[in-house]
């Protein structure tokens, strides 16, 4: 009996039938309806013969446009997980005021707001901006592809190998219960015991790998492969708030991988970085957590504001106002967001002058911010607006940014703070920058690049829906999440005994219905642009008369981006072209050197995967196995030196021929 | 400022290169850069856990109790003659001299491998002692700073031995050159946060 005992505990270390949460009912039909779409999914995909497809065309690929929409498409299907979490979070806390106990217990209402925060930032944002950063980034820098392809296509896989941890926590064991960023000593061993906490270190942990060699990769195209003529001073804005936001990445995921790695040890081995007991410090957790932390948001919001200066330049049909002055805004804010990070805990008694340094750091970033802000509004004065899609979220982002922004800077008073700090009231300012900047920004850019990706734009009926049903969605969830937390609410509640609460929660319980409308919306929309792709298609590549380079090139692209490499003169290169009489070159094609696509990005991102899980489960003969596998995988591939091919002269003339044939056919 | 119009009589601009130009080493040496700043901030990590925690003994040993600094100093030469060697290596590359780039490399390698048998030495004999990682903060945030350079000293040695492997296969191609490069900064680096290591870990450790 006890050896039998003993084996199973060999073979399946901690992981026994008790993990599979069979007894919780939510579970049980979210993992129904999950494991009916997956095997209808994998049944489609199989009764169509595409498994073939997708590995060679797609899986395997090391072209940064496959890479930008596969990263693109992990972003979307985990917003939708970390939204379910957010309406079964407000729906709970509408629930569950008085003698009414709501529908989630305590343990589980804790993993699932730990849960909604750890996938939104890093399983959403992240890959969403990743993803758009790198579809659009070489496209206009008139690069082939980026630095490193091999290195991209890894980075993805290691991040939807993060995702896949993260998402099985959800059926085989549990998350963490420590919220988003794993606070110690609550996530420490003393604390919580269990798997989640686990989960959420190896799932951060893999996807942090990707996340840094992107970070790496991205900033060495924008430094090394600009087109000649390409200063740094014609980089287009949205490549600039690449390259900050990628510095910010390569400068903060290292501090992330070392700390979550020091709270491992604390969990694994038993050291005391973080425990109250043998001389271990909690608050340098919180320190190192928010040295990470506090830039990272820096990351997210960057790209967008990139995004947002493309859109209102392309639909104001202008030049961008103060391009220099964005440009050092940019950088400006990349640089204090290094110095900020303790704003976050300005209660915890570091004392005045400390305190002092944070709140005016914090503050001084309001200053940038706020001209590029101006800068928007002054692009569009005496332009040439046309109320596209792309533009009507820029529209709605600058109120709702101001907004949430100025809540920021209040916050950013330690005196306010101390009364503020840990309510609803940051709850809804984070959110406020978060949904209003980041995530406006990116439907922004998904609105407004669909069309270079796929050759259709979006449909705008549903788009324009989409939009309205965010922006009054989000401001009825949020402005009573202000209101109570200037009332005391805290954050993390899972039940109120005063009902005076509750018809603020009902109003943003309503307001969460309104969000997925939108997300329904979105989602609509897509599906409707697919089967109207015939009226809504462009064959110019240039649908919304653009001005970066993105637009020189077809749409979709060809594999290699340009026939010939764009020669730039001014900033807005392809502007330029079409104002001084561009023509197409229609002859004198050359073989173009390529990366060859490789299946090493998905095998060392399963198997450190696998290794996660291994450890996860304390399986430690599959740890053992699966990181041997993974260093003898990673030097294997070393040995392949034959990386690369050229596509030959015909077959970009017959792909250039094609498109001018479209291009005649249209004129 | 935008309506720009040539001039009449200006020559057409030219709108895209003919001939493909060519990204030199395609940005490595650039990216690796970028990758041992990221690296060097791990150990900035490690360095303020101990800056904090180096001094939380827990009624447990401290570091004065517990250095040797005669076996640091030797450990300290032989990764300090290890750069140089690797030096040697490199002299050796650039003039296309592969066997002689394999000896230097593999006498880089075993002084390595010196240096890492004297840190376990090190490392088992304190845990032998009962300074163990558990012990106190001031062991954790020690065994862990010491012990993340001492992985990627090994990580060093399996990449040599690697290279060392595909040098004879290929002998000193671009490509090769280009590893050989890398694992030179890489390698180099590693000295570097050494002598940090050396100076605020055990140098400033024994002072009372």
């Amino acid at each position: 009996m006890f050896s039998n005992l003993d084996l199973q505990q060999l073979i399946f270390g901690r992981l026994t039938l008790e993990a599979i949460p069979y007894h919780e009912p939510i579970l049980l039909g979210t993992f129904a309806v999950v494991a009916l779409g997956g095997i209808a999914l994998l049944g489609a995909i199989t009764w169509y013969g595409k498994w073939g497809y997708l590995w060679h065309e797609w899986f395997t690929s090391v072209d940064h446009k496959k890479i930008g929409i596969m990263y693109i498409v992990l972003a979307i299907v985990m917003l939708l997980r970390g939204f379910a979490d957010a309406v079964m979070m407000i729906t709970q806390k509408a629930l569950a005021v008085g003698a009414s106990e709501g529908y989630l217990p305590p343990h589980h209402y804790d993993q699932v707001f730990s849960a909604h925060g750890s996938i939104m930032i890093f399983f959403m944002a992240m890959p969403f901006v990743t993803g758009i950063m790198n579809y659009v980034m070489p496209l206009q820098i008139g690069a082939r592809d980026v630095a490193f392809p091999f290195l991209n296509n890894f980075s993805f896989w290691m991040t939807a190998g993060g995702a896949i941890l993260t998402m099985m926590s959800l059926f085989v064991g549990e998350f963490s219960r420590a919220t988003w960023l794993g606070f110690a000593p609550l996530s420490g061993a003393a604390y919580s015991p269990g798997v989640g906490v686990d989960y959420y270190i190896w799932g951060l942990q893999v996807a942090g790998v990707g996340t840094t060699l992107s970070g790496i990769n991205l900033i060495a195209t924008i430094v090394k492969m600009r087109a000649p003529g390409m200063t740094m001073m014609k980089l287009p804005v949205f490549c600039w708030t690449t390259l900050a936001s990628n510095a910010i990445i390569v400068t903060i995921f290292p501090v992330l991988t070392a700390t979550l790695a020091l709270l491992a040890l604390d969990r694994y081995v038993g050291t005391h970085f973080f425990t109250n007991d043998y001389g271990g410090n909690a608050m340098m957790y919180m320190n190192l957590i928010w040295i990470w932390g506090h830039p990272e948001v820096y990351v997210l919001i960057l790209p967008a504001f990139g995004i947002y200066s493309e859109v209102v330049s392309t639909f104001c049909s202008k030049r961008l106002f103060g391009y220099t002055s964005m440009v050092y805004a940019t950088m400006v804010i990349a640089l204090v967001s290094w110095l900020v990070w303790l704003h976050h805990f300005f209660t915890m008694g570091a004392g005045p002058t400390v305190n002092s340094f944070f709140a005016i750091a914090s503050m001084i970033i309001s200053i940038p911010t706020g001209a590029k802000v101006f800068n928007w509004l002054f692009t569009m004065y005496r332009g040439k607006i046309r109320f596209e899609t792309p533009f009507v979220w820029v529209v709605g982002f600058i109120p709702t940014f101001v907004i949430g922004g100025l809540t920021g800077v209040l916050l950013a008073v330690p005196p306010v703070d101390f009364v503020v700090h840990n309510s609803l009231f940051l709850v809804a300012h984070f959110h406020n920058v978060i949904i209003g900047g980041v995530v406006f920004g990116l439907l922004a850019g998904v609105q407004y690049w669909f069309p270079k990706a796929f050759g259709y734009k979006l449909d705008p009926f549903w788009g324009k829906a989409s939009f309205w049903c965010w922006l009054v969605g989000f401001w009825t969830v949020f402005t009573p999440l202000y209101i109570l937390g200037l009332m005391g609410v805290t954050r993390r509640t899972q039940h109120f005994d005063d009902p005076a609460v509750q018809p603020f929660l009902t109003v943003a319980a309503v307001g969460v219905f309104i969000i997925a409308a939108g997300i329904l919306a979105f989602l609509i929309q897509l599906f409707v642009s697919y089967l109207r792709r015939e009226q809504l298609r462009d064959l110019t590549g240039d649908p919304w008369d653009g001005r970066t380079l993105e637009w020189a090139t077809s749409s979709p692209p060809p594999p290699y981006n340009f026939a010939f490499t764009p020669v730039v003169h001014d900033l807005d290169a392809w502007w330029d072209m079409k104002q001084r009489g561009y023509d197409h070159p229609l002859e004198g094609f050359r073989p173009i050197h390529m990366p060859k696509n490789t299946g090493a990005g998905v095998i060392l991102a399963g198997l450190s995967t696998v290794l996660g899980f291994a450890l996860v489960w304390y399986i430690w003969w599959l740890a053992a196995l699966s990181f041997i596998a993974l260093v003898a995988a990673a030097i294997t591939h070393t040995f392949n030196y034959n990386r690369d091919y050229y596509i030959p002269a015909e077959d970009v003339a017959r792909l250039e021929g094609r498109r001018m044939a479209q291009l005649a056919g249209r004129a | 400022m935008h309506e720009m119009t040539p001039p009449p009589g200006a020559t057409a601009p030219v709108f895209y290169a003919q001939e493909e130009h060519a990204h030199g080493d395609g940005g490595t040496l650039f990216g690796f850069w970028i990758y041992l700043m990221g690296d060097s901030l791990i150990f900035a990590v490690l360095f303020a856990c101990y800056g904090v925690l180096g001094r939380n003994f827990a009624a447990g040993p401290s570091g004065a109790d517990l250095f040797d600094l005669r076996l640091v100093a030797v450990n300290t030469g032989l990764l300090l003659l290890s750069s140089i060697t690797y030096g040697f290596a490199m002299l050796e590359m650039d003039k296309d001299q592969a066997r002689k780039t394999l000896v230097w490399l593999g006498v880089t390698g075993l002084l390595g491998a010196a240096f890492l048998a004297i840190e376990l030495y090190e490392f088992a004999h304190l845990i032998h002692e009962g300074a163990t990682p558990q012990r106190s903060a001031f062991l954790s945030s020690f065994f862990t700073l010491v012990g993340t350079h001492g992985l990627h000293v090994t990580v060093g040695i399996v990449w040599l031995v690697t290279l060392m492997i595909q040098v004879r296969q290929r002998g000193l191609i671009v490509a090769n050159q280009r590893r050989l490069m890398c694992l030179s900064m890489f390698w180099h680096f590693l000295d570097v946060v050494w002598i940090g290591v050396f100076t605020f870990v055990y140098l400033m450790g024994v002072m009372r």
